[in-house]
């Protein structure tokens, strides 16, 4: 096992440049995920971690070793791919054992290793079938015994379950991360679903336009995002994003809407009054009511999820979602009491998206 | 200005609604699949007889052959008393004279020894070809596939007499050799590009995924190319089989010595005496002559079939 170093990285298809300098260093073990919507360089990132495409810039170091010109196959990386990838003319047992016979490793070595794979994925009694005999689910699972019996440094999975329906990602997803827990090997997981990121992770690297947007703990990115992407990327529904102007007064600030109501605002460092300022709360930050000074929208839209009730609601031209663990009894047209949360609204700069951080406590 | 609908018009669009009904109608009852053949003068009209008459068309060239084939001379030439439809008194004296009075037996020999090495090596090498074009990145992998196409298309009517001259210069004249090393000319174009369409196919990260695995680039293509593409390389194998068995102007002009040719040019050149044509010997050989074709056919097609229903698919 090992850690990766990822430094300054860039990639250029041609002329077109896709990763303009990356930097993650992900540890021994753990367990990191790449998110972003699609183009955002980071299936890029994860093949040229692979050996599969060229770096063009920067290094990638696998356990302290710089492997930018070392062919796929010394790296010790094994890949799950989005379409898994399994040799449809082998069977899960010869899929599972392709590599160790490549590496010309002893029969009993093999044997062994496939069958302690197949009983770690619960494969047993299909080492016999064709990939084209099993269903999404286990196929995923082949996919994953492939990798586990090369005991490799690094896994990398690139989209692994987006393949699978709902109910069977929701559980695959939980395979995995046990699976991690067992074996404590590095992994590098890539996906563009944030749920997938936030369940799985052990640090989450939010990525954009061949950035890093910003690295950390799934709850850390949740509570603290710094900026408007990852603030909106993170977190289901989104967080609400309504433009103002910044007001202040002293120390106390408010953001001021379309029509003049004054959104309480937790006190900012610099920025002066007048400055245009996005203002973010997330959906189940607001209380129900108009209990101190809260705002009254109007309501949209009622879907009730069973666990908790979605509000899609109207604040001076801006749609607001809000969610309650209650269940009130709210129909479309009425006008509904929000009050935010004062600890839980973040600032953005509206010019550049950057989190208006608080002035530094005393 | 308004325009004026004339009344014979205002009737014609009264009756299209009408008329496109219809026509939904009979989609609709189309679309109830093929239940529309399940009653007998039906399926007779559209199933049967289009194929009895396939049947026939494709059948009665190998009729005639094996009717001629086995004519006694006297039935073949007098076609007055003698029903031509039909055999009298069959005889194997065609048979008896092509095999033991001719070269027959060399003639089948030099054909087979021709089109088995012949498309053994224009798969090896289009095999190669195709594999890298597709698959390699370089600069003009794109060019390459398509001058390949382009060299198919020159017909090789053009290109004997340049052959000829570079056959003769090595003094392949009149061995085998000269065929089994020109006939590639004309198969490889085809089979590339058959092959490189196959190789399309399969799923890149199938590779990838093996590259992962530790294969080499000839790993690769022995352990996960090759056995996925095998209904391609049968296709590109029969057609390149067949066509060296047939060829003719090659055949034609590179052997001149009956013992060193092949079983077309070796019938019309052999079995014809001036303006004599043994009609029974020269319908004996054509008929021995497509019987290793029909064979390799018959052997393939399951093949063939068995391994379409087994194909790329994950």
């Amino acid at each position: 096992m090992a850690g990766v170093e990822i430094r300054d990285v860039r990639k250029a298809f041609g002329k077109t440049p896709v990763i303009h300098g990356v930097d993650i260093d992900i540890a021994d073990g753990e367990f990191v995920v790449l998110v972003g919507p699609s183009g955002c360089g980071k299936s890029t990132l994860l093949r040229m971690i692979a050996g599969l495409e060229q770096i063009t810039g920067g290094e990638i170091a696998i356990g302290g070793r710089v492997v930018n010109m070392v062919p796929p196959k010394e790296r010790d990386v094994a890949m799950v791919f989005q379409n898994y990838a399994l040799y449809p003319h082998m069977t899960v047992y010869d899929n599972m054992a392709f590599s160790l016979k490549l590496r010309r490793a002893p029969k009993s070595l093999v044997d062994e290793r496939v069958r302690r794979a197949a009983d770690i994925l619960n494969l047993g009694e299909y080492l016999e079938r064709y990939p084209r005999q099993l269903s999404g689910g286990q196929r995923q699972r082949v996919a994953m015994g492939r990798a586990i019996v090369r005991d490799p440094q690094v896994f990398l999975f690139d989209e692994p379950l987006s393949n699978l329906d709902a109910k069977l990602r929701v559980q695959m997803r939980t395979e995995i991360k046990e699976l991690h827990q067992r074996l404590r090997t590095t992994t590098v997981y890539v996906t563009h679903d944030q749920i997938e990121a936030m369940t799985m992770a052990d640090r989450i690297v939010v990525m954009h336009d061949g950035l890093v947007e910003q690295i950390g703990q799934p709850l850390d990115l949740y509570d603290e995002p710094n900026n408007l992407f990852v603030a909106g990327f993170i977190g289901s529904p989104a967080m609400n994003f309504i433009e103002g102007t910044l007001r202040r007064n002293g120390a106390a600030a408010a953001v001021e809407i379309g029509d003049g109501t004054r959104l309480p605002a937790p006190p900012v460092n610099g920025h002066a009054d007048g400055a245009k300022v996005v203002y973010g709360i997330r959906p189940e930050h607001f209380a129900y009511g108009n209990n101190g000074g809260g705002l009254n929208a109007e309501v949209v839209v009622v879907e009730p999820t069973g666990t908790e009730i979605q509000v899609m609601s109207k604040l001076a031209g801006q749609d607001i979602c809000a969610v309650f663990r209650e269940r009130h009894d709210l129909t479309p047209g009425q006008t509904l009491g929000l009050s935010p949360a004062l600890d839980k609204v973040h600032l953005f700069d509206a010019a550049t998206g950057q989190h208006l951080r608080p002035p530094p406590s005393t | 200005m308004a325009e004026q609908v004339s009344p014979s018009r205002q009737a014609a669009a009264a009756a299209r609604p009408n008329l496109f009904q219809r026509w939904l109608e009979r989609k609709r009852e189309a679309a109830e699949g093929t239940d529309y053949l399940t009653s007998l003068p039906k399926r007779f009209v559209y199933v049967y007889l289009p194929v009895l008459l396939f049947l026939f068309i494709l059948l009665f060239p190998f009729y005639w052959m094996g009717l001629t084939s086995i004519k006694p001379d006297t039935e073949l030439i007098d076609l007055e008393t003698h029903n031509p439809w039909w055999v009298v008194n069959p005889t194997l004296a065609h048979f008896n004279r092509l095999l033991f009075e001719t070269d027959y037996p060399s003639w089948m020999w030099n054909t087979m020894l021709v089109a088995v090495s012949a498309t053994f090596l224009s798969i090896v090498a289009s095999v190669m070809a195709a594999y890298a074009i597709v698959r390699i990145r370089y600069s003009g992998s794109n060019w390459v596939g398509g001058l390949i196409f382009l060299a198919y298309l020159v017909p090789p009517s053009i290109l004997f007499i340049p052959l000829a001259i570079i056959v003769f210069d090595y003094g392949l004249f009149d061995s085998p050799l000269a065929l089994i090393l020109t006939y590639p000319t004309i198969l490889i174009p085809f089979s590339t590009w058959l092959l490189m369409g196959y190789f399309k196919s399969i799923p890149y990260e199938l590779e990838e995924c093996a590259l992962i695995d530790g294969a080499s680039r000839l790993q690769i293509l022995v352990k996960i190319v090759l056995p996925l593409s095998i209904p391609g390389i049968i296709s590109a194998g029969i057609f390149a089989f067949t066509l060296c068995w047939n060829e003719f102007i090659y055949a034609l002009t590179f052997i001149s010595s009956s013992e060193n040719k092949t079983v077309p040019v070796a019938v019309l050149s052999e079995l014809i005496d001036g303006d004599i044509y043994h009609w029974g010997a020269l319908m004996a050989g054509a008929l021995l002559g497509s019987v290793p074709v029909a064979l390799v056919y018959s052997f393939f097609v399951e093949h063939y079939v068995s391994s379409m229903t087994g194909a790329v698919k994950e």
